[in-house]
């Protein structure tokens, strides 16, 4: 905006600039300089000797055989199991969140449903690892107090039915645990975004519920439903602590597997640890990267 | 009949929840009932006491803690700065420290131990052999959440404005830094210190590799040989986070650093 | 026969009565407006024929039928809501397209009718826009266009204009009285503007706390306003706390001014005297005291408003009044100036004084 386009008597100021210029501007650097020193340090580096000991044998030689023993069938299954698994929760999650959430945040309740909710979501999302391992075998565990409970009052043997807190599905129902408070924290805000309004002018133009659902409310929501499964796909597939507490390692998982090499409880070349590492990487670096781009999407709805 | 509508999607919305507080906190009841280690002759709380006897306990719980401090330092005096930095004077590399606080989604603690085992094994033993390689470990986990917790908390208070204004009526930086931006920055500060605690205590996979008597290493090895001790390993452990997502509230308020706390732990 | 009726309608929200045994009818092809300020219960009347809240007693009937039981979905009425009601995943042409949607018409039909309609907002260029990608006043020309697509009934609008500047109001505002005329169809339209009630109704409802002061057509509402709170809220006025003279006057202070409007009334009657600024005349006051009926005093303030400059005179022991003056002939009444201001007999309105 030059002078000319002004009325006459206003000058025009040029907007508030930090205040840095010439020499200082170099000063300026130093604030973060502390950090991206740090965090190439410890985060980059180690990423980059995983990635190099990948093509390296024990003998230091460069090699392909360890990226290609990721193609056997011990790890293909680790990996599938690893996949299928983060697939299974975030759906489930994802679902279960979304309804919890949804009845919280936009059902009309009191607001100390909600309130509680969030509160909780928090402490259950940070609950998991070797706690919550112990706590679901108190539970459903084979002396646990529900598998009990449904013997002795309802004559239901759980065991019986071939159910095994350590195995795939065992798993899904404790990683649920943290999955869906991770969702109802994640879809909170895209749920809060859901104008009132939207949902009326809905109503009044003849839609039902589902009819709002279907057109409305859902697609709306999808990059943020997306976005979200994605991250609960990455936080169950680089999950290590409560499977390890549940099924010592026993159930072919990557970060199960990774475990096992690097700390020499299976006879292998330590670099396959490094390989494997390198396969999980290279699975959440896509994942978040699918996030990323529908975090960005997902805005567009908040204007 | 929109009252009468609304009292059906009432009922399905009450259904759910109800649904979801069975399943979190059965497990909890569950698990306390196990611990007290119920008998025909009723309740015993053998477990407890085995635990607050054992020496180990109280090592591991104090080592966790200790661990926590250090991470807590180490990240707040690495993200302050940035966080003040990249909030008033740098603004162009916002998206890189975001970028790099997303990272550790990417690499997750069972690849990042990984790395640090390897990558370092040439360091000096005070370095590689002590618990220092698991604190700088611990702080990389913690700064995604320490960063949002300290930027939602800069962007609540417009710090921009705020010292721009202290400026023109005549304060210089330090008493800007002092007066100013820290007493607002508290709320963030201590929510970033809360999560990192909650997270450290926590925190199993880095500390099993490693090897380290950390709180939760303790908790899987009271686990494989004494399940009542272990469920009552997972309560206190459980009382602990309760604790500090209480800090965290507390010292938050409701405002908007609260909620960028609240997301996830590592597991 | 009224098309659209609210009868007795009474909305409780815990200890707030948000409307006390209201009644309104609407005739068909009728422009009614509900003006208050907030709190006053409009958006709540509003609501409640909508559908979206339901009265504790009374009805909502609509050319007959008694709608209270139905859902919102099945009352065919099109809602204009004040901001932000745009589908945002869809463009403007599926906006106006979703209440035929709904309604199983087949794609032809749609694309004609939302087509027809865009023309008559005049926004059929923007079609294909997005919500974020359109203007404050282009998203509430959409919203007009998306309600009458159903070809509803009545026509509720809630505050549509409120969010949007002041002259896309005022041209917007034109729009949808043109509209609604030319459609011929029921409109309830809800604001807290009163020129804007004023300028585009056929009746206007002044509400206050759950309750119609007064419902009657526009000019009778400015002219004629029925209680204080009426005189209050609609235009500027100046309240004259005087008693009942003899022959058509009252004393106010220790003047007899001339009010037609008192005849009849017995004499020493507290009464409210209400008269416009623009039905205030002042004079510079040369020397001497005021002529008879006439009030004398200083020129406290006078504020430019445009084609019209208030002059606020403090009359001594009496309080003060307010005179409209055009601007071009203001410059004689400075400050601390003397004046003298009368106004005609027939000019003023007079109330009783209640408690208020």
């Amino acid at each position: 905006m030059t002078q000319e386009d002004l009325p006459p008597g206003v000058v025009s100021t040029p907007p508030p600039r930090s205040s840095t210029s010439g020499r200082g501007r170099r000063w300026v650097w130093l604030g973060v300089v502390p950090f991206f020193l740090y965090t190439f340090a410890f985060l980059l580096y180690p990423a980059i000797s995983i990635l190099l000991g990948a093509f390296q044998d024990e003998n230091g030689k460069i090699t392909m055989k360890l990226v290609a023993s990721l193609f056997e069938h011990g790890s293909l299954e680790a990996y599938w199991t690893s996949i299928k698994l983060s697939v299974v929760t975030a759906l489930l999650g994802g679902l279960f969140g979304l309804l919890i959430a949804h009845a919280a945040i936009a059902g009309r309740l009191p607001r100390w449903v909600r309130t509680t909710l969030t509160t909780f979501s928090g402490v259950a999302a940070n609950f998991a690892g070797v706690p919550l391992a112990f706590a679901f075998i108190a539970t459903i565990g084979f002396t646990g107090i529900i598998t009990k409970f449904l013997q002795d009052s309802l004559g239901f043997d759980l065991y019986g039915t071939g159910f095994k807190l350590y195995s795939f599905w065992g798993l899904v129902i404790v990683y649920l645990y943290f999955q869906i408070p991770l969702m109802v924290l994640v879809i909170a805000p895209a749920i809060d975004g859901l104008r009132r309004e939207w949902r009326e002018a809905a109503e009044n133009l003849g839609a039902n519920t589902s009819q709002y659902w279907r057109h409305v409310a859902l697609p709306v929501l999808m990059p943020s439903l997306l976005g979200a499964g994605i991250l609960l796909f990455g936080s169950a597939f680089g999950a290590y602590a409560t499977a390890y507490a549940l099924t010592s390692g026993r159930l072919p998982l990557v970060p199960l597997l990774i475990g096992n090499v690097t700390t020499g409880n299976v006879l292998s070349d330590p670099h396959y640890g490094n390989a494997l590492a390198l396969g999980m990487v290279l699975v959440l670096g896509v994942t978040m990267t699918l996030y990323a781009i529908l975090q960005r999407k997902a805005s567009r709805w908040q204007r | 009949m929109a009252a009468l509508r609304r009292r059906r999607f009432l009922t399905l919305g009450v259904l759910w929840l109800a649904l979801a507080a069975a399943y979190f906190v059965v497990p909890l009841l569950a698990t306390l009932k196990f611990s007290l280690q119920p008998t025909r002759e009723g309740y015993h709380l053998d477990a407890y006491r085995v635990i607050l006897q054992d020496p180990a306990f109280r090592q591991s719980l104090f080592f966790s803690f200790k661990l926590a401090v250090f991470t807590v330092i180490i990240s707040l005096v690495l993200l302050v700065p940035t966080a003040y930095w990249v909030h008033l004077k740098l603004p162009k590399i916002r998206p890189v420290i975001e970028f790099l606080t997303i990272l550790p989604f990417v690499i997750p603690p069972i690849v990042l131990v990984v790395g640090l085992l390897q990558g370092f094994r040439w360091t000096p033993t005070w370095f590689y052999g002590g618990y220092l390689i698991l604190v700088v470990g611990y702080a990389i986990l913690a700064f995604p959440y320490v960063y949002r917790s300290l930027d939602a908390g800069l962007r609540a208070i417009d710090i921009h404005t705020l010292s721009e204004a202290a400026q023109s009526l005549g304060a210089r930086w330090t008493t800007v830094l002092f007066r100013v931006i820290l007493p607002n920055l508290r709320a963030g500060l201590l929510s970033a210190a809360f999560l990192t605690l909650a997270l450290v205590m926590g925190e199993f996979t880095m500390g099993q590799l490693m090897q380290f008597p950390t709180f939760a290493v303790y908790i899987s090895y009271i686990g494989q040989t004494q399940a009542t001790g272990a469920a009552a390993l997972s309560l206190l452990s459980f009382a602990i986070t309760w604790v500090a997502m209480l800090g965290i509230l507390l010292a938050a308020g409701r405002g908007a650093g609260a909620r960028a706390a609240q997301v996830g732990g590592v597991h | 026969m009224p098309y659209l009726e609210l009868r007795d309608v009474t909305k409780r929200f815990g200890n707030v009565t948000a409307l006390d045994d209201v009644t309104f009818e609407l005739e068909q092809g009728e422009f009614f407006s509900m003006l208050g300020p907030s709190g006053c219960g409009k958006t709540t009347a509003l609501r409640i024929v909508a559908g979206f809240e339901s009265p504790d007693e009374g009805a909502v009937v609509v050319d007959g039928k008694d709608l209270t039981r139905t859902p919102p979905n099945r009352r065919d009425m099109g809602m204009v809501f004040q901001a932000y009601s745009l589908f945002p995943n869809m463009t403007a042409r599926q906006n106006v397209e979703f209440g035929l949607r709904i309604r199983k018409r087949s794609a032809e039909q749609r694309t004609d009718r939302a087509g027809e309609l865009l023309d008559l907002v005049g926004l059929s260029a923007q079609g294909d826009r997005y919500p974020y990608q359109m203007s404050g006043g282009q998203q509430q020309r959409v919203a007009l266009a998306r309600a009458l697509a159903i070809e509803p009934k009545v026509l509720l609008m809630d505050e549509p204009l409120s969010a949007l500047d002041a002259r896309v109001r005022v041209s917007l505002r034109e729009e949808i009285r043109r509209i609604q005329t030319e459609l011929g169809i029921t409109a309830l339209y809800v604001t807290h503007d009163q020129e804007e009630a004023l300028s585009i109704s056929d009746r206007v409802a002044v509400m206050n706390a759950g309750k119609p002061e007064q419902i009657a057509p526009p000019l009778e509402i400015y002219a004629e306003p029925a209680t204080p709170f009426v005189a209050e809220f609609v235009g500027t006025m100046n309240r004259l706390e005087a008693t009942v003279g003899d022959g058509g006057s009252v004393r106010y202070g220790g003047t007899q001014l001339g009010v037609d409007a008192v005849r009849g009334r017995p004499s020493g009657e507290r009464v409210l005297v209400l008269v416009r600024p623009e039905s205030v005349t002042v004079e510079p006051l040369s020397e001497g005291d005021a002529p008879a009926g006439a009030l004398s005093g200083r020129v406290l303030s006078g504020v430019f408003l445009g084609p019209v400059t208030r002059i606020k005179v403090e009359t001594p022991e009496q309080g003060q009044i307010s005179a409209d003056v055009p601007s071009a002939t203001a410059g004689r009444f400075n400050v601390g100036a003397s004046v003298v201001a009368r106004f005609d007999a027939a000019h003023a309105r007079v109330l009783d004084l209640t408690g208020e």
